[in-house]
């Protein structure tokens, strides 16, 4: 169900954990109880502490973004900052929705996360079949370009990229940013997908075949219906990557009207240079932008975290 | 002769993984194979005035990466960022490490708040955080300012965007921040093959907790730590959007980084062919750190 072997046995080591944990514990009751509680107590105490401490150094931004985007300008703008949001209202949201630019880059966010995710997932279930179904010759060449090419930044490739959209007219259109993310999602799709597939047998559908169906009718029957949640998996990474990517946008889509919702919420940054910003106004766009992708983030991250996938969602 | 049925059987067999694999292998042809021989191609012409005319690019052979690698304002480009690079995968190692460790030392309740608060910073996308950051740091009504000035420091007004050094602080605690959830949340898993037994009988023969982490739990996690790394450093190299970013509040100085760099020669100044000659400089840096990456992923898989 996994990924790669690396979650595999982060996962086994959660099981282990489990198992090894109950044992010496219960060893340790033999021990007189007090003596060791008068040791442990203070250390313990001093290091939950500092756990909590610096959950809220990391949790703090996101909760100031929340905080910020509730309270009017003239609040945020007074020498002393409210670090609550009594008297917040919801006036920044109505301010930001009903500009009409974050509907405009909605739309074209949309347009092409949803035209990267469906074929990008098309193409690289396909050959996540081919891979884990199929032994042929330059298999495993396949598996190591897909690797590498995995590992290649948008920086050392988007001049060039940006060269081809402009000769063949495609710079801000959604065609073109579209062509480009579907080939940047595929190659890890490919291969968190091929974990997905190797890990329903051959043989149920085998069986199935020797039952009377079809080799069609077996993969759609059984393999697919098994494979859902694996698709879902990666079908909310390969939209978290398209609807958060920023360098290729930026190079591709230059055009005021074209801009997806990271370009339009850079807007806001580029406009504090020659004018006062509206802080409260800017958190709150920086929350539509940014709750549905930690809804979405919430929902795969048991998956995600297990793998090396949860790292390849950073920007 | 074959029977037909067997030769069809058999040439099927052959033909379907390569026909699986086509959509996939076209789509990354168009969009990354032919940009990158483009690419190659463009870095050892000359795009000249000549060429903004009309005339057709002159060969120039390796002359584009000479002059960018003998012009000083590439080495400076290309040692801050390699600077940035190792001071932030290191940070983030050693405070993912740290964080790691202290999950594993607390109770239930405590660990699982850490967990959220670390899940919540690493969900946000980068340019919601950038942009949080920025208004943290704002230099007239930013929080951090405020609470400096409550311990006692004097930052009243003080302007963390107004020099590179500062940009580049900001741009490091944003990093730290966005990368070290993963590192954390690897590592703790890590930790947790480490069997409480041993840690118990090394306890017993008077190990220290200094011995018992660099006797035992460093070599365990040793894997995980590599791969980790590894990563930290290939991500942290590319860095861009926090730059560009944290560009767009100040008057640029000269604080580009390879990947704003190459931006603002190809796409600010056109000039394709050092912009194309850096280019595959970054590829070339990223796949030599890939490769250790990359062999460890395929031997782990078979």
């Amino acid at each position: 169900m996994t990924n790669s072997s690396f979650s595999l046995s982060t996962r086994n080591a959660v099981l282990t954990r489990a198992d090894t944990r109950t044992v010496p514990e219960r060893d340790t009751r033999t021990v007189p109880k007090s003596r060791r509680r008068w040791r442990l107590r203070p250390v313990r105490t001093v290091l939950s502490l500092i756990g909590i401490l610096l959950a809220v150094i990391w949790v703090f931004p996101v909760y100031w973004m929340l905080s910020s985007s509730l309270l009017p300008n003239v609040v945020l703008t007074s020498t002393r900052p409210r670090f609550f949001p009594w008297g917040g209202s919801l006036d920044n949201f109505r301010e930001v929705l009903s500009s009409g630019s974050f509907f405009r880059a909605l739309t074209i966010s949309l347009q092409v996360t949803l035209i990267a995710v469906f074929f990008a997932m098309l193409f690289a279930f396909l050959a996540a079949v081919a891979i884990s179904r199929f032994k042929f010759k330059g298999r495993k060449s396949f598996i190591l370009a897909i690797l590498f090419i995995q590992m290649l930044p948008a920086e050392g490739l988007f001049i060039a990229q940006y060269k081809m959209m402009s000769t063949t007219g495609l710079l801000n259109t959604v065609i073109g940013i579209s062509v480009l993310y579907i080939a940047a999602v595929i190659p890890f799709t490919i291969w968190m997908l091929r974990g997905f597939v190797a890990g329903v047998p051959a043989e149920l559908e085998e069986s199935a075949q020797v039952d009377g169906c079809t080799s069609t009718g077996a993969f759609f029957r059984i393999t697919l219906p098994l494979l859902a949640p694996g698709l879902v998996a990666s079908g909310v990474y390969a939209f978290l990557q398209a609807w958060n990517e920023f360098t290729i946008a930026l190079v591709i889509l230059p055009r005021e009207d074209m801009r997806t919702l990271p370009l339009w919420l850079r807007t806001f940054i580029q406009a504090s240079q020659t004018r006062e910003t509206d802080w409260g106004q800017v958190m709150a766009s920086s929350t539509l932008v940014a709750i549905p992708v930690i809804i979405f983030f919430l929902i795969v991250q048991g998956r995600l975290t297990s793998g090396l996938v949860a790292g390849a969602v950073k920007g | 002769m074959f029977p037909p049925q067997a030769r069809q059987v058999t040439r099927r067999f052959k033909k379907t993984p390569y026909l699986l694999l086509v959509p996939a292998v076209v789509m990354l042809l168009i969009a990354m194979g032919y940009p990158l021989i483009w690419q190659l191609w463009a870095s050892t012409m000359k795009f000249g005035l000549a060429q903004q005319f009309g005339a057709p690019p002159e060969f120039v052979g390796l002359a584009n990466y000479i002059a960018a690698f003998t012009n000083p304002t590439t080495w400076g480009v290309v040692i801050r960022s390699l600077v940035f690079c190792l001071v932030n995968a290191i940070l983030t190692m050693l405070i993912g490490v740290g964080l790691a460790q202290l999950m594993n030392a607390v109770g239930k309740t405590i660990r699982l708040v850490m967990q959220i608060a670390l899940l919540l910073a690493w969900a946000t996308p980068v340019v919601a955080a950038v942009t949080i950051w920025i208004w943290l740091f704002d230099w007239r009504r930013g929080v951090i300012n405020y609470l400096l000035n409550g311990l006692g420091f004097d930052f009243v007004n003080h302007n963390w965007l107004g020099t590179n050094l500062g940009l580049y602080l900001v741009a490091t605690i944003i990093v730290v921040w966005m990368s070290v959830p993963f590192v954390a949340f690897s590592v703790f898993a890590g930790l947790t093959q480490v069997s409480g037994e041993v840690m118990e009988a090394a306890n017993l023969d008077g190990a220290g907790a200094v011995r018992r982490f660099t006797a035992i739990i460093l070599p365990m996690i040793k894997p995980v730590l590599m791969i980790v790394g590894l990563l930290q450093i290939i991500w942290d190299l590319r860095v861009f959007t926090q730059i560009r970013m944290l560009q767009d509040v100040q008057m640029p100085l000269d604080s580009d980084l390879l990947g704003t760099y190459v931006y603002r020669l190809g796409v600010g100044s056109g000039d394709f062919s050092m912009a194309s000659a850096l280019s595959i400089f970054i590829l070339l840096v990223t796949i030599a750190f890939s490769i250790g990456y990359v062999l460890q992923i395929v031997k782990e898989d078979s």
